[in-house]
Parts: C-alpha cells; structure tokens; sequence
C-alpha cells in the first residue's frame, strides 16, 4: 500500500554516474541521465550496447559498480527490486509457463498483499482475510485483462498463447500493481512486422492512459522515433545524445548517431575545406555557411532526402555514375557512384522519375537546401549551429 | 528388399526378440510360478508353469505373516519418501544457487558437488557406519537416511535443468516479489518436472532396492526396507520351502514392476539420466 | 570532496548488496554444502586416513602404519582372488553386455513392431531389486528342483550345481549381472540410435551403400562409437561395483572363487572387523572408479569438440 501512496510524488527517475563492467570488460561508462515523470524515453542503440543492463541496474536486478539511481526522489540503491516500485516487461515475455495467464498476472499483487502463511496452499486458504484479498486481487486482475482485451485468455497457459497475446500479457502482469515506473526491454523484437506497428501504437497509448513514466529499450529507430517523448541514444556504454526524436534526427551530436537514425542510412562523404565558406566533396564544389580552416578535412552527412535531381553539374551538385535504382513504393532509391567513395551515394526521390533512369547513365544530384551535417574528423558535429548549404542564387529563380 | 524378403526378416526378429524377452522375463515367471504352488509340486520333475492345485492364498499369507513383510514395506515406503523429500529440499536450493545466484566460492562449490558425484558410495560406507554409531542412530530409520539426505546427482541434474531456464524468468520472479527461497518452489522447481520426476525414480528405485547399506546398519526387523527384509526371510527358511518366499519376493518387487509398466518412459529416462551421472 | 564522498557511499553500498548476493548463495546452498563435507568429503578423507593405520572396529587404540595394509593386500591370497574373480566377472560381464544390447538395440530399431514392448521387457530387470531376485535365480539354479537343472536334464545337456561348483559360479554370476545390465546398454544404445540424422543413411544410400550390412558397417556403428565407450564405461563401474549377488548367493564361496572387491571389502570391514585393511580396499576400488570416471570425461569431452 504505502508503495501506491508514493505514486503520488512525481516518479521520476535520475540516473547518476551509473558504471558498470563485467568481468573487468567495461560495459556501462558514467551514464547520467534525468527522466521526468510520466516521460517516455527510450534506451536507444545497436545489440550489446549495454541497455539491458542498464535496465537492469534500475529495476535492482544488477549492481552497478558505481553512480546512483533515484526513483521518485528516493535513492533506491540499497533497494531490493520488489521495493522499488517498478516493473519491467522483458523480450521473452519471461511470462511462468506452468501458471495460468491470471496466476501470472496474480502473482506479484499475492507476494505484496498475502503473508507468508496466507500464501500457503491449504493452511493459507484457512487463515482470516485471505479469501477477501485473493478475491480483490481476482476482481483487479480480471480488470487489467479487461483493459487489455485479454480477459477471455486467463486460464490459458502461456504456451497456448500467440506471439501478441503473450506481450499482452506481459504487460498486464507489469500493470495489474501500478508501478510508477513501466521498464520496457525490446518487448516488440519478437512480434512480426504488422504486430510490432499495431502493439506500437498500442503501448504508447497504454502511457498516454497511465500517464507513469515509461523507459523503454529497443535497437530499432522505428520504434524510437515513433513512440518517445525522448530518445537517449547510447553508444559502447555512454550516452552519446539525448533529445526528442526529432532533434536527434535533425541535430545528431555526432557521426555515430547520425548514421544510427534515418534509413536509408544518412551518407557520408569526406570533404576538404578549401577556402572560406566552400568545400571540396566527390571533385564537386558545395558552398557551406560554416568557417572552416583551409585544408582541414571534413565528413560530409546528407541524408537521402536531402538531394534531388539536377539537369547539369555546378556548385552544390554531385555527379556520379548511377549503379541502380530501388522502388519501394511510394519513393524511389538511387544508388550513385561518386568518385572519392567505395559506398555508393544514396538518394530519395520521387517514383514519377523512374522511367527518367538507367543503369550506368550519369546523373547529378544537387544537395537540397535541407540540412547538410558536417562532422569533424574525431566524429563530433562541426559548430552548434546548421551548416547550411548556401542556395544557388541563379538555381533558385 | 522384396516383400516376402520383408516378411521373413520380420519374421527372424519377432522370433529372436520373442525368445531373448522370454530368457529375460524367465525368473520373473518362475518367481510368480512357484509363488502360487504347493510345496509338493515344487520337487516334480514335470514342470508346469500353472499349479496343478492352487496354494496362491497359502504361499502367500505365510509370506506376509510368518515374516513382517508389510512392515519391511512400509519401512520402504518411509525411508525412500523421507531420503527424496529431505534430497529435494536440500538440493534445490543449492541447485538453483550454483545455476543463478552469483556468489564468491560458486565454483569451490560445484568442485565439491562433483566430487561427491565421483565417490561410490560403498567407499563411504565404513566412515559413515562410525557416524551413525557416533550420533546414535544405529539401527534406526535415520540410519536408513541420514546418509542419502544430499544426492550430488541431484544437485547436479537440478543445476542442468535450472541453467536452462531463461535468467529474465529469474528477473520477473525477484520483481515480482518473491524470494529467492519461493523462486525455487514456485518457479524453478515446477518448471523442472521433467527433472524432478526423472530424479524421483532414480532415488527410489535406487533406495528400495538397496541392500550394502541396511546391511550394515540395520539389524532388527522392526526398520529393515524390503530388499533387507526378503534377504533375511530367505536366511531364516533355511529349507526348500520356496512357495512363500517366492511369494515375498513377488511383493518386494511388485510395486516398482507396477510402476514401471505404468509410467515407462519416465522410468527409463530417469533411469538412464541416472546412470550417466 | 563531494564527489569523493559519494563513491565511497556507492562503494559500501556495492559491497553490501554484493554481500546480499553471496548471502543468498551461502543461505540456499548452505545445507547442501555442509551435508556433502560431512557425508563424502570427509568420510572420504578418513577412509583415505584409516587405510594407513591397523585399527580394528570397535577397538580403543590404533596405529599408523603406512602403506603397510597396500603391500599385505597385495601379498594376500583372497584379496588377489577377489582381484582376480572381479577382473574375470568385469570380463565376462562387459563384452556380452555391449554385444547383447547393441545386437538388440538394432533388432528392435529395424522395424517398426512392438517396439516399446521389447524395450520394457529387456529393460525390466534393470530396475527390480537385485536382492529379491537373485534368490530367484537361486532357486532356478538349485541342484535338484531348479528350473535350469530340469530343463537341461530334459534335452540331455549336463547339469551341474551352479554356485557350488568353482568352475560354474563365477560364469554363473556373470550371467546374473549381464542379466540385469542388459536393459541399461540397450536402452543407451537405442538412444544412440535415434541420434543418428536419416540425412547420413540417405547420403549412404546415394554412395550405394544400400546393403543392410553396409548400411551398418558405413553409417550405424561409427555413428554408435561414441554411446558405445559410453556405455562401456557405465556397465564396467557397474560390474565392478558387484555385491549383492556374491553376498546372497554364494559369500564369495565355494572357496574364494567367488569372492569380489565390494564383497572383500564388506568382509572386511564388518565382519572380521579389520577396519583398516577394509579401508585400503575402499581406497583401491575408488581408485578403479576414479579411473573409469576420468576415463569417461574424456570420453565426453572428446565427443563434445566433435559435434
Ligand atoms: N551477466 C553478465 N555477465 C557477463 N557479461 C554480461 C552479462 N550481462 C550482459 N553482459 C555483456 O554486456 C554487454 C551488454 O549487454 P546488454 O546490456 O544485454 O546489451 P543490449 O541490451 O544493449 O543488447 C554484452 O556484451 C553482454 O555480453
Ligand atoms: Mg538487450
């Protein structure tokens, strides 16, 4: 009880300094971060990163080795998981496949509301009160399966559930306690593709509903794009940025995060400052607004939306040797060969110009006046402000 | 192969197998035979393996009153339902601890479980005769049990199946509030009865049929387990007169012959595991 | 400072739970680990300690003696005889084992028929309780009114006191082991079978090795080397470990032709008390087994890194 009274305190959670290694293999660097309650921020990164265990490390089921996690303004460090008023849904569901799916959403309100003896199998039964809080806990199960349209499922076992009924499931066991904070790791991975878009929405409606704070793990940048109120993208155990998605996709901190959100994959091209204000990239000349020092060598990210075709070569304009064209439906990728890169250039562009294109033919691309980003050889974004393409006064008109 | 070929070859192997199972099951059938004839028809040099007068109720009443054949059953019954109660208690949780607990001196640990698992425990049985005399319990039941209260085969077979429960089942459990304690008996252990069943048989068909231990340290009626107790029936009939003994012999070996046909496979997995140790 | 002050807190705090950890580590295997020191590590370190003094059960004083109970075993007439019949038993009872139960296990797997059936009858005996049945075969071998006896007189084949006789018993005994082993190989070894992908016999049956002996000679028996060092390995600790047979049908009689390692060993022990010179017995029987144990893992282990 005294845990639900604490729901009322704003349930953030800070995070501070959080290291971890395994086996003398550092995995978790000095990790910081403030989540605000009722916020959804996603974990996101590539398999192996370490959000799992930084997860983990909140719910208590993993020590860190140092740094501090703050629940609702208490330090829970010294906290075993089951006081810590958080719940987590897991990727294999970790649902018990020899209870029932309302034995499994039972369980965790029976641990906090039975005794010891009231747990019991026969004696339990006998003892004063059990009956009245097993049925409470009966009547508060039926109603979390009810708002999950599971409740037609709960003497199934898990093994006679599909693959979304199971997440279902999951997240009723983590609802029916109402935790102050929901931990999410990868829940959709091992759902189909048309499931993964439907429990999408669905989850991010459920932390509309609940408004508690929602950290939720996943490698796939769909996922982080669509359903967060913030995205903390870690690399190799730190954090490399955190903001809402679309600063993320806008404003990438460096060149790994970049090339992490956007599919197609934002391209890259190396670029040779040559005086004031213009570059050299794939023998073309581009116009930037950054002051850069002459001859320093820069890495150009322009993503595929970013370029469009062009009738002939000039400034701002690539020119390469098309290697072939992808129709995914309503856009159209072409893959380009530039000199000065072994990775073809990839463009988006509008399907009405397919027929326009050939294997082999050359095409030139001009840089859009979207976005272009310029990172420093060490992989950090070259000045705070956007590097802007300057617009090609005559082009324009 | 043509079909009379097939015809034949399935003809050859009935005809061995039949016969190899009869040689196998032949001191079962002469058990039950002469069980159920009258001392008479046992020296007759025509052998029938139905009586020609029926002495089922005679062999058979005298086996279970001139020897205290139900009480060497029931004290088969205790001694194996206590050593596999006490072994599943203290096993388990040393099973789970060594499978997902992480703790300074789990490997030091599992090297003792193994080493256990490589003693016989005949080699033990001087040393632990002098500690049943030392604590008292010679020739009682905890004599019987004391000795087989951890089963490092069953620590090691529990561990096996424990490590291959998935560590987030773990992690749900402890957020869900349950102790680690209750993580073994709600979870871990009804997730492994294939393990638990498998261990079951091992343990009892193993301590029913013992004779070296309660040989040594059993000597009155009163606590002797049934492969004992027939032992010293047929001591003590020192004449011919097979009808009751093969009588109690029917009877010791009848409940886990039972159980067997009742639950084969588990039997012979269990079984198998068991002697892989 | 404040810095500094907060990674001490976490490192107390890192060492608790850590110590949280190794408490519930300590808590669950606890029992289990107290038990295993008390009933097999040390009474195994004092068989190891007894073996090198002369004490007699039940006496007050003792003696070390060294290695002096090895060398008078290895001068003793009945501890070599025990040696020696087990060695002969072991011998016997290992090689129609395996050729039993492989020959078996591939007669039952050729067809489809009463398969499960054939298995509990060859395995039956495996798990009924030595003890009852060996008075059984005592009195399917008694001299005048057992079974064998009247069929062999029957069809003319000699007949003989089995168990009092020294050139029948240890063959005898060895049979009753085999007897009750036989369920145990086969079942191991149909195991082994059904192991073996349908992917090789096909590709065998492609080569034009179509024959049921080729079949066998290029597919099966490889495939079967593995379970085959296996189960020799098992039915060999457990022919060594042969007791209850000598001990209800012959106490190692007539003579000392039947007299086996466990059954010295008892003898020794419990009834002419010679606990120390029991003890060096124990000690030779845990080194065959530990032998055998090794002996398996590498077994095991080779057929581990193979697959
Ligand atoms: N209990 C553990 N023991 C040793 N290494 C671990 C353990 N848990 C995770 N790791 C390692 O830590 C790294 C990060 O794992 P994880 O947090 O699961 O990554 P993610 O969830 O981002 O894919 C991996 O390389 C993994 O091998
Ligand atoms: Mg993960």
């Amino acid at each position: 009880m005294a845990t639900q009274m604490m729901r009322n305190a704003l349930a953030g959670v800070s995070i501070h300094g959080i290291s971890k290694s395994f086996d003398s293999a550092p995995i978790l660097n000095g990790i910081s971060l403030d989540i605000r309650d009722g916020e959804f921020l996603t974990l996101l990164g590539p398999s192996g990163c370490g959000k799992s265990t930084l997860l983990r490390i909140i719910a208590g089921l993993e020590q860190q080795d140092c740094g501090t996690i703050e629940v609702a303004g208490v330090k829970v460090d010294r906290l075993r998981p089951k006081q810590r008023d958080v719940a987590m849904v897991f990727q294999s569901y970790a649902l018990y496949p020899h209870m029932t799916v309302s034995e499994n959403m039972a369980l965790p309100l029976k641990m906090r509301r039975l005794s010891a003896w009231q747990r019991l199998p026969v004696i339990g039964a006998l003892l004063p009160k059990t009956c009245a809080v097993s049925a409470e806990i009966k009547t508060e199960v039926v109603r979390t399966a009810k708002a999950l349209g599971i409740d037609h499922l709960l003497a199934h076992k898990p093994g006679q559930l599909s693959g979304g009924q199971r997440q279902r499931v999951a997240v009723g066991r983590a609802m029916v306690r109402h935790p102050a904070v929901f931990l999410m790791d990868e829940p959709l991975s091992n759902l189909d593709a048309k499931l993964r878009v439907q429990m999408r929405g669905e989850i991010k409606e459920l932390h509309r509903r609940l408004g508690v704070t929602f950290i939720y793990v996943t490698h796939d940048q769909t996922e982080a794009m669509t359903m967060s109120d913030r995205i903390a993208v870690m690399l190799n155990g730190q954090l490399a940025q955190v903001a809402s998605p679309r600063q993320i996709y806008a404003c990438p901190a460096d060149r790994r995060v970049a090339e992490l959100i956007g599919s197609p994959k934002i391209n890259l091209l190396e670029a040779t400052a040559r005086s004031e204000g213009l570059l050299t990239v794939a023998g073309s000349a581009l116009a930037v607004d950054n002051k850069l020092d002459s001859g320093s060598s820069v890495t150009l990210g322009i993503r595929p939306e970013s370029l469009q075709p062009a009738e002939w070569a000039g400034l701002n304009t690539l020119t390469g040797r098309l290697r072939y064209v992808e129709h995914v439906g309503a856009d159209l990728f072409a893959h380009v060969d530039v000199p000065g890169s072994s990775e073809p250039l990839v463009a988006r562009l509008p399907v009405e110009l397919a027929s326009n294109f050939q294997s082999d033919q050359i095409v030139h691309l001009q840089i859009r006046r979207e976005q272009v980003l310029l990172f420093s050889a060490d992989g950090r974004r070259v000045s705070e402000g956007d590097a802007r393409v300057t617009p090609l006064r005559s082009y324009a008109q | 192969m043509t079909l009379p070929m097939k015809i034949l070859a399935g003809a050859v192997r009935h005809a061995i197998l039949l016969t190899t199972g009869s040689l196998v099951l032949a001191p079962f059938v002469w058990m039950v035979s002469l069980s159920l004839k009258p001392p008479a028809e046992l020296f007759s040099s025509s052998f029938t393996l139905l009586p020609q007068h029926w002495f089922a109720v005679e062999n058979y009443a005298r086996a279970l009153t001139e020897a205290p054949l139900p009480r060497y059953m029931l004290n088969g019954v205790i001694v194996c339902a206590a050593i596999l109660l006490l072994q599943i208690m203290i096993c388990a949780p040393a099973a789970y601890a060594l499978a997902k607990v992480r703790f300074a001196g789990r490997q030091v640990m599992f090297g003792f479980v193994l080493i256990g698992l490589l003693i016989p425990h005949q080699v033990l049985a001087l040393p632990l005769f002098i500690l049943c005399y030392g604590l008292g319990i010679f020739n009682t039941y905890a004599a019987l049990i004391f000795p087989f209260v951890v089963s490092p085969f069953g620590i090691f077979l529990f561990r096996q199946f424990f490590m291959s429960i998935p560590d987030d089942i773990v992690h749900a459990a402890r957020l869900d509030g349950l102790s680690e304690l209750s993580i073994v008996w709600r979870i871990m252990l009804p997730m492994s009865l294939p393990a638990v069943l498998a261990f079951s048989i091992v343990s009892v068909v193993s301590h029913w049929n013992d004779l070296f231990w309660p040989l040594l340290v059993v000597r009155s009626q009163e606590f002797m387990p049934p492969s004992l107790g027939i032992v010293t029936f047929a001591n003590a009939e020192a004449g011919n007169d097979y009808g009751p003994l093969m009588a109690g012999a029917t009877v010791v070996v009848a409940p886990l012959v039972i159980s067997f046909l009742a639950a084969q496979r588990w039997f012979i997995e269990g079984l198998t595991a068991g002697s892989i140790k | 400072m404040k810095a500094q002050q907060a990674s001490v807190v976490d490192r107390r705090s890192r060492v608790e739970t850590g110590f949280a950890e190794t408490l519930a580590g300590y808590t669950l295997a606890g029992p289990a680990l107290v038990l295993i020191f008390a009933l097999f590590i040390l009474p195994g370190a004092a068989v190891l300690a007894i073996a090198t003094t002369d004490w007699h059960l039940g006496a007050k004083t003792l003696s070390f003696v060294g290695a002096a109970n090895f060398t008078s075993l290895f001068a003793d007439r009945v501890f070599r005889a025990a040696l020696f019949n087990t060695a002969v038993y072991v011998l016997m009872v290992v090689p129609s084992t395996l050729v039993l139960g492989l020959s078996l296990a591939l007669l039952i797997e050729s067809g489809k028929s009463l398969r499960a059936f054939y298995r509990a009858v060859h395995f039956l005996p495996f798990m009924t309780s030595l003890a009852a049945m060996a008075i059984v075969w005592e009195a399917l071998l008694h001299p005048t009114i057992g079974l064998v006896n009247q069929v062999f007189g029957l069809i003319g084949l000699p007949t003989a006191n089995w168990l009092r006789s020294e050139a029948t018993v240890l063959p005898i005994l060895a049979i009753i082991g085999t007897w009750q082993s036989l369920g145990l190989a086969l079942v191991l070894f149909l195991a082994g079978l059904k192991a073996i992908p349908q992917d090789l016999y096909d590709a065998a049956d492609i080569d034009g090795a179509d024959g049921v002996l080729d079949r066998l000679r290029v597919v099966t028996l490889p495939s079967l080397a593995p379970v085959s060092l296996f189960v020799l390995i098992v039915v060999t600790l457990r022919a060594f470990a042969a007791f209850d047979i000598v001990q209800i049908l012959t106490r190692g009689g007539p003579g000392d032709a039947s007299v086996m390692l466990l059954y010295a060993l008892y003898r020794e022990s419990f009834e002419y008390l010679t606990t120390g010179y029991g003890a060096a017995i124990a000690v030779i029987f845990l080194v065959i087994v530990i032998a055998l144990a090794m002996l398996q893992t590498r077994v095991v282990n080779s057929r581990t890194s193979r697959s």
